[in-house]
């Protein structure tokens, strides 16, 4: 079976700085990563190569030095890695971005195979919205399974899956036709280190690069900023409270520093020494 | 009815940032709000959502509406009426069988429907496990712009929605605007907007609408529900009392000094994202902009440097008090009260000093 993995180099947010005077990210020697939620899909991607047979082919779209990150999945252990890098896909929105990815996914299907699974990362720790993946499984018309949990079962030759979708308060248990497009939850699995002849083979693979046209994109409008609906028209910092914060001595001693912290703390919120006897009470 | 969208729009002119909104949206109007049921329980979600959108629909002078997809039965008319106290104008109700447990293939379809149907200008969801699967596939298979986990949403002068999100990470914040299209779309997590006031006995218009779905034709089906188990679960997002520690804490054993001042205030602990990502603690005790929203009366911040994306996730709270080493740290600049000193040092006298205080003894004395 070919599974497709979608992934997404981003900054290391642990490493972002903002320049106080400019209010401006600090992009300079920012390190990046692959998104820590996409591991979990080409972890589990790789799990179902290893049991049932088959492909793993990773992708992704960005500038070309994201051709490092899919080195990475290589390492890991993935078969085939396509970085999808075009000047025109500057300022995609997801809408936008799921239609490159998309038109991508469909030509790797002319050329590899068509996917019998497909798995996004449950969102960026970037962009944060978690639309990419709904929007990849729109475009291709697959069917849809955010939040999994664990994939129970999966049967190529019946073309089904059955697998647990976090929900409020429990999960469901979902069957479902192949193909699909699957993100997984954080901590579904533990991510493998790769072995030594996957790391090998990794420094030396050719990464598959496409540039949009190469990737079969035709109507370059519907990328780029021009194929996203949505315009970011003002980026800031928020400012300070208007209200400064009242600091309290830390004291010569630890004691004293916690007597005139909750001090200061139960004069401000006079009702609060109550609402907490009655908290910790039923506690 | 189809899925289709309408003919898609010529392609806008970004740059210049006009606003020549095409013939064919200028129709789209009124709010409207997913309220979202799982298993008869209405989100809480969905009456915080519908408290934003009676602010818009008021901006705008136009309707709010909310809309609820269900089998038919009690459940989804007993929603519409808590949606008509929480300032509801009107009520779409999609009714089917189909509808009864979510899904994304037939949810997705019925809402696109309706939309097609009865055209918003603004459709709002909660950022939760289902609405950011439904979002965003509407939006998709609609072509339209949508803006995840808002915590702002206003309207423009022009009366455009000028939706307000954490980005790069959460270091920034930015406003995005859906200028050429409709509806414009948003998503807001649990806990970001303020629950309305419910006034009881408001009434509002109920529209039913039938959407066409056939169940041979969805291929997703619920084998079951299994509910968590797990009560050690956390209540993060609706605690009174909230207490957290960040990477100031220095070493994970040290998280164990914020358990324990926790269990003294009867309060939920939780952490800044750099500890679930080092593994200290689990997700579900990750508060901040992709973790928990909190809004509790108190909430102790300890060695947690306070990033935009951990500060529009805790302003909610009536009172913020942070415990961090750096006198520059961006938590100072939002917190009601500050103590510069290491919370390892601070965090067993403090719970100390909360147990002394809040000893049965004193509590005798409050409730006398």
């Amino acid at each position: 079976m070919h599974i497709l993995v979608c992934i997404k180099q981003v900054p290391d947010s642990a490493q972002i700085r903002i320049n106080p005077v400019t209010q401006t990210i600090m992009r300079q020697g920012v390190p990046t990563i692959i998104n820590p939620y996409d591991l979990f899909s080409l972890e589990e991607a790789l799990r179902l190569r290893d049991t049932l047979g088959g492909e793993v082919t990773v992708l992704t779209m960005g500038p070309p030095m994201a051709a490092d990150s899919l080195r990475k999945t290589l390492a890991i252990g993935a078969d085939r890695a396509v970085l999808l890098t075009d000047r025109s896909f500057a300022g995609s929105d997801t809408l936008a971005t799921s239609y490159a990815l998309a038109q991508a996914i469909r030509k790797i299907g002319e050329l590899f195979g068509k996917p019998d699974l497909v798995f996004a990362g449950k969102q960026t720790i970037d962009g944060d919205t978690a639309q990419v993946g709904p929007g990849v499984a729109k475009r291709l018309d697959l069917l849809q399974l955010t939040y999994v949990s664990k994939i129970s079962e999966c049967d190529p030759e019946k073309g089904e899956i059955v697998v647990e979708r976090r929900s409020e308060g429990g999960v469901h248990v979902l069957k479902t036709k192949l193909p699909c497009l699957i993100t997984m939850m954080e901590g579904s699995n533990v991510v493998r280190r790769g072995a030594m002849k996957d790391a090998l083979r990794a420094a030396r693979a050719e990464i598959v690069t496409w540039s949009a046209k190469e990737a079969g994109i035709e109507d370059i409008t519907k990328c780029g900023l021009k194929g996203s609906p949505t315009v970011v028209k003002k980026v800031f910092a928020p400012p300070p409270r208007s209200e400064r914060a009242i600091l309290v001595e830390p004291g010569d001693t630890a004691s004293q520093a916690a007597e005139s912290l909750i001090d200061t703390l139960f004069k401000r919120q006079p009702t609060l020494e109550q609402d907490l006897a009655k908290t910790a009470a039923e506690y | 009815m189809n899925d289709k969208p309408a003919a898609p729009a010529p392609a806008p002119s970004r740059a210049s940032m006009k606003k020549e909104l095409p013939e064919h949206f200028r129709g789209y109007k009124h709010v409207w709000v997913l309220v979202e049921i799982e298993r008869g329980v209405v989100h809480p979600v969905s009456y915080e959502l519908l408290g934003a959108g009676r602010k818009l629909a008021d901006s705008l002078g136009v309707e709010l509406a909310c809309v609820v997809l269900g089998a038919p039965g009690e459940a989804i008319n007993q929603a519409a009426r808590e949606a008509f106290a929480y300032g509801a104008d009107v009520a779409y109700l999609v009714e089917d069988e189909i509808l009864a447990d979510y899904r994304n293939e037939p949810f997705s379809k019925a809402m696109t429907q309706l939309v097609n149907a009865h055209k918003p200008e603004i459709l709002l969801m909660g950022a939760t496990t289902l609405g950011r699967d439904l979002a965003g596939s509407v939006a998709t298979t609609l072509l339209t712009g949508l803006t995840a986990d808002c915590t702002e949403l206003a309207v423009d002068a022009d009366g455009s929605l000028a939706a307000t999100r954490p980005t790069f990470g959460g270091s920034l914040l930015c406003t995005i605007y859906t200028l050429n299209y409709r509806p414009q779309m948003a998503t807001v997590r649990p806990r970001v907007m303020p629950m309305p006031e419910r006034v009881e006995g408001r009434e509002g218009r109920v529209i039913r609408f039938k959407p066409d779905l056939d169940e041979e034709s969805i291929l997703t089906k619920i084998l079951k529900f299994v509910p968590d188990r797990d009560t050690s679960k956390s209540n993060l997002a609706y605690a009174d009392v909230v207490v957290a520690g960040g990477l100031g804490l220095q070493s994970p054993e040290n998280f164990q000094l914020v358990r324990n001042l926790a269990s003294v205030l009867g309060a939920e602990f939780g952490g800044s994202r750099p500890l679930v990502q080092k593994g200290w603690i689990g997700s579900d005790r990750q508060i901040g902009q992709t973790g928990k929203t909190i809004r509790p009366k108190l909430y102790i911040a300890a060695g947690i440097s306070g990033a935009i994306q951990h500060r529009v996730g805790v302003e909610g709270a009536d009172c913020i008090v942070a415990i961090n080493t750096d006198k520059n740290a961006p938590i100072f600049g939002f917190a009601h009260i500050g103590i510069v000193t290491d919370a390892v040092r601070l965090l067993p006298a403090l719970t100390e000093a909360f147990r002394k205080r809040l000893s049965p003894h004193s509590r005798d004395r409050l409730a006398g």
